[in-house]
């Protein structure tokens, strides 16, 4: 048996708490999603909603850590998780940060129909939330098989993303009248391609936690 | 410093080939192999009985004292063999030791750290004061003491006792000092100072200390070795070590699951 029992409890709940605060981020990126899709400003506005929420998630993470660091001074592979959620918790509230963005260009777009066509950006949407769960499954099952295939599905966000800027270019240069909606979309790519990154960061923090090597991808 | 030193050619750095160890049937070593780099600090770590004080007193051959104790393998301090043809006295000037619990003699301060240089013939008292005063400036004491030299060294403090007896070691002018857990008797103040008192010393000397406080090895050793039951089990750069030991056993020996 453990002989840190005490130490490995205050861990354990540090890791549910973080899995709690990514689940919350990844419902803000599929509602986000939904009022892109529904075109539903009210949806839109109330995903920052939540923001709060996470941010005091990720303060009481945050102090959580640092007590442990004082109070336990772990080492070796104790010292790298502590450090990886540190770092982590940082990312996985941007995953909310950019869902709000995204929900907030909604809420203020035009009520005129979309000339935009959302196949891609729907799809960079699904990856995004897919990325965001999986890499930080990939923590907590101690899966670096997992934080590869994060680090390897943004290769495919970012393919999405240049043929949306491409799209996007397209519909500039057909109508000049189309440039403020493209434009609101090209931010909302970003948006996504921005949490397509932050995944990529929290798959470099698992890794790092479990070999002990920080690289970056 | 070294130029006046009468050596028998040792090194400062330690090279061990092979190493096993015997207190009658019970082998303490097992096939030790390591180097220890000059002027550098090494920590040895591991539980209790795992073999590493008994590793330690290899180096000044302090097991020779012990009733059925069999050495074999290789000690190599830069190019010579320690359990060759030397002379053991030479040896120990050349490695000096401290203890866990502080051990001052029963006489001044003065003359506690020169016994050492008295023994070896120095007489000139001129030459005492000088070694005297220099041995308490390396361990960071004269202004602490340089008016209480006639004072029994049984009246200071447990620190500054250990202190001294870190300063009587240094009187010898040795090329390496060894410690065994030299402040798990020590408050935090005092800790510090040897502590402080260690990076100072690895400019001129090689320091080898057991220890059992485990973040006193990540403060202060640049090399960490990992003991258990007689076996080295991993050895390398203290942050490698605390941060992604390779082997399982020290990875739950430092982090506290161990048994």
């Amino acid at each position: 048996m453990s002989v840190r029992k005490y130490f490995e409890e205050q861990l354990d709940n540090l890791k549910t708490r973080m899995v709690e605060m990514c689940r919350m981020s990844e419902k803000m990126i599929e509602n986000a999603i939904q009022a892109i899709e529904n075109h539903d400003k009210e949806l839109g506005k109330s995903i920052s909603q939540t923001d709060k929420t996470i941010d005091e998630y990720e303060m009481n993470i945050e102090q959580g850590c640092m007590r442990i660091l004082l109070k336990q001074q772990p080492v070796a592979k104790d010292f790298r998780e502590v450090s990886a959620m540190l770092k982590m918790i940082t990312d996985i509230e941007r995953f909310g940060d950019q869902a709000s963005d995204i929900g907030d260009i909604v809420s203020t777009m035009s009520d005129d129909g979309y000339v935009v066509k959302l196949a891609h950006i729907t799809a960079m949407g699904k990856l995004a939330v897919v990325m965001a769960r999986a890499s930080v499954d990939s923590f907590i099952n101690d899966d670096e098989r997992l934080a590869d295939e994060v680090i390897a599905m943004d290769d495919d966000m970012d393919r999405l993303f240049v043929k949306v800027k491409a799209d996007l270019i397209e519909l500039i240069k057909q109508d000049g009248a189309n440039a403020d909606q493209a434009i609101e979309f090209m931010m909302i790519a970003k948006y996504l391609e921005r949490i397509g990154d932050h995944a990529v960061n929290v798959a470099e923090w698992t890794k790092y936690y479990l070999t002990g090597v920080h690289k970056k991808f | 410093m070294k130029k006046d030193k009468k050596t028998i050619g040792l090194g400062q750095n330690l090279s061990v080939e092979g190493a096993n160890l015997w207190y009658g049937d019970f082998q303490a070593l097992k096939n030790i192999n390591i180097e220890i780099p000059a002027k550098q600090v090494t920590a040895f770590i591991g539980p209790s009985g795992c073999g590493k004080s008994t590793f330690l007193k290899c180096f000044n051959r302090m097991n020779d004292l012990v009733e059925g104790c069999k050495i074999n393998g290789k000690f190599l301090m830069g190019d010579v063999d320690i359990y060759g043809k030397i002379d053991v006295n030479e040896l120990r000037k050349n490695v000096g030791m401290v203890f866990q619990k502080p051990n001052p003699f029963p006489m001044t301060i003065y003359d506690n750290i020169a016994f050492g240089p008295r023994t070896f013939g120095i007489t000139s008292r001129a030459k005492l004061d000088e070694i005297v005063e220099k041995s308490l400036r390396q361990a960071a004491m004269w202004d602490e003491l340089k008016d209480r030299l006639r004072k029994s060294a049984l009246g200071l403090s447990g620190g500054q006792q250990q202190r001294l007896c870190i300063a009587r070691s240094l009187a010898a002018n040795p090329q390496i000092l060894l410690m065994d857990e030299p402040t798990s008797a020590l408050d935090p103040i005092s800790t510090g100072k040897i502590e402080e008192l260690m990076e100072e010393l690895k400019r001129d000397l090689t320091v080898v200390i057991v220890t059992h406080n485990m973040q006193q090895a990540v403060r202060i050793a640049d090399k960490t070795a990992f003991f258990l039951l007689g076996e080295l089990i991993e050895y390398g750069d203290t942050d490698d070590i605390f941060t992604s030991p390779t082997k399982e056993q020290t990875e739950r020996y430092i982090t506290g699951r161990f048994g």
